[in-house]
């Protein structure tokens, strides 16, 4: 039997580009190697709770009949209407460090005012900041060199505005060690500030519901349980896939979502370990009965960091304290309320050191770490020690298991391939290593090379 | 399909594209992008819109000649002259 087009990985970059394909009439199938489709935003059940693995926020947020921007994009291509996804906006969001706050919320003008209030002396400077970010094409991958510490110390003079900055967009989706990419920071600053956050009231399954009906409304196929075990290449080009069940599905083109190296190696390549990605992270869950709005916090997300230089690198320790996210589901304008508190926090984790440990070490130093998580939640958002009804973490090693992402690496390698290319012809990459994160990035992305390959496929000859 | 009927088409599949575009007075002589929030990728949906409901293939250099309304009727029309019109959106 023979597609059209095969693509490895059921997560959100793989599902926005199956529609699309799907949408342009090809036989289409995407296979996944676990029993659940999301990737690295999925959901799981424990005692009875329904938990999304990865949402913080649904970045990007516009309301409905913003068509310019990315969700507005994605939901046209992708003929959703933005009420099927029940969005709740954020209260506020915070970055905060030992001694100066910033808040930030869905309305761009409290960031300005914050920014006036905390640092007087910046406020034309970070005007012109905005006026000069670039409105960076998605289709456009080409990229300057210019790292983001750089470019914003030629805008301020006070270096802890610079850090403050830097906080968020680098948790939310730099890939590099320290600094991000200055095309990055700007699809990153637009996604945060500019646009905003919400939360869809059923939290990322409803999402995936949306998107996994219209693929299958549009004729396309989802194999779960499917994992491939290698892409099949001849003279140089793609063919088809095996699955470790040992079937192989023939296709005119695949798409990978499984990440630079990870797919390097499906194609039989040993090299490029040194682009596996170094940052990953720990997820310290914790429920309790009290909503955060009850232990008196009413705020979204808190980016934080108590050491003079933001790091953002991995830690030489099985996670860094210093600095991470805290964010609450609960402080959504959604809908429906959710019925108990919840509180996550994120912090940079060594992957190698967590990989290293053996079951009895693991367990206890995994409530160590959580234990550090829900410390900083106290000190810098509100405290649940104590108050847990029910309580998740989750390391690199999770994150590998279930994602297959080489390192626990959220954001992939730090080699990126805008234009989808991966060395061989009829396989291209799509999601986290094409470059483009978060949910609606990896939405975004796999449009996006799935619109490139179909405009390529209509070229004739002259 | 007589020329009209090509504009109505091609209205009808913009209104199935961008369900929430004002396409009443769109001008025959301006380009498309000009007057609706259309870009590359919607352009690409009319393109495959056209395949799917007339059968009509449109090669990638000839996207071009679909930048307005008036060189929609130019181009499509001997493509379109004996299908019948569909329309699909709600509209
Ligand atoms: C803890 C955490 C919190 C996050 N929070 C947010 C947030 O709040 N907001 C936000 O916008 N983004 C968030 N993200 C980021 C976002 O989830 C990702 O950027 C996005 O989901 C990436 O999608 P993708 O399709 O590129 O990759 P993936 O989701 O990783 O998809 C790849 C898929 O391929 C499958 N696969 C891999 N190898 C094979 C193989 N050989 N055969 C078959 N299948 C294979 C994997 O199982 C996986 O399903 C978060 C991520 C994490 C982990």
């Amino acid at each position: 039997m023979r597609y059209d087009a095969l693509i490895i990985g059921a997560g959100l970059s793989g599902l926005g580009a199956g529609i699309r394909l799907a949408q342009f009439g090809k036989r289409v199938a995407i296979l996944e190697k676990h029993s659940v489709w999301g990737g690295l935003n999925s959901f799981y059940k424990l005692e009875g709770r329904l938990f999304d693995s990865g949402l913080h926020a649904f970045t990007n947020y516009v309301p409905r009949g913003e068509r310019t921007r990315p969700l507005g994009k994605i939901l046209r291509q992708l003929r959703i209407d933005h009420d099927a996804l029940e969005l709740g906006e954020q209260t506020w969001s915070a970055i905060r460090f030992a001694d100066a706050e910033l808040k930030f919320s869905n309305d761009f003008e409290l960031l300005r005012s914050e920014i006036a209030r905390v640092f007087p002396s910046e406020t034309a400077n970070f005007d012109r900041l905005v006026a000069d970010l670039p409105d960076y094409d998605v289709l456009d991958g080409r990229r300057s060199g210019v790292w983001a510490r750089a470019e914003l110390t030629k805008y301020f003079r006070e270096p802890l505005l610079v850090e403050m900055l830097m906080c968020p967009l680098c948790f939310y989706g730099s890939a590099h060690e320290r600094d991000v990419e200055w095309e990055q920071f700007a699809i990153l600053f637009r996604s945060l500030f500019l646009e905003g956050f919400a939360r869809p009231a059923g939290g990322i399954r409803a999402v995936l519901d949306v998107l996994v009906k219209r693929f299958k409304a549009e004729g396309g196929e989802i194999k779960l349980r499917s994992g491939v075990r290698r892409i099949v290449i001849d003279g140089g080009e793609a063919r088809g896939v095996e699955l470790e069940n040992g079937a192989v599905l023939e296709a005119e083109h695949v798409f990978s979502s499984a990440g630079r190296v990870e797919t390097r190696r499906l194609c039989g390549a040993a090299d490029e370990a040194a682009d596996v990605g170094r940052l990953s992270f720990i997820e310290a869950i914790a429920v309790t009965e009290r909503t955060p709005r009850e232990s008196r916090f009413d705020g979204t997300a808190i980016f934080f960091n108590d050491s003079p230089r933001f790091e953002y690198a991995r830690p030489d320790e099985l996670v860094d304290a210093r600095s991470g996210v805290i964010c609450t589901p609960n402080n959504y304008a959604t809908p429906r309320p959710l019925a108990e508190g919840m509180l996550r926090v994120t912090l940079l984790a060594n992957y190698d050191r967590w990989t290293a440990l053996g079951d009895e070490d693991y367990a206890r130093e995994k409530a160590r770490a959580t234990e550090l998580a829900f410390a900083a939640a106290a000190r810098f958002a509100f405290d649940v020690r104590g108050r847990e009804v029910f309580q998740d973490t989750f390391t690199p090693r999770t994150i590998e298991r279930f994602t297959g992402h080489l390192g626990g690496a959220i954001y992939g390698s730090p080699r990126k391939s805008h234009d989808g290319s991966s060395g061989v012809e009829r396989l291209s990459l799509i999601g986290t290593d094409q470059g483009l994160v978060g949910i609606v990035g990896a939405l975004l992305s796999g449009i996006t090379i799935a619109n490139r390959r179909e405009q390529q496929s209509t070229r004739t000859a002259p | 399909m007589t020329n009209d009927e090509i504009v109505l088409a091609i209205k009808d599949i913009i209104a199935t594209i961008a369900p929430d575009e004002e396409l009443v007075h769109l001008k025959m002589d301006v380009r498309l992008r000009e007057q609706i929030e259309l870009d590359s990728m919607d352009f690409l949906d009319i393109v495959m819109e056209l395949r799917k409901r007339y059968g009509v293939q449109v090669p990638e250099q000839d996207y071009m000649e679909l930048a307005t309304l008036a060189g929609c009727v130019k181009y499509l029309g001997p493509k379109l002259a004996d299908k019948p019109l569909k329309l699909a959106s709600r509209a």
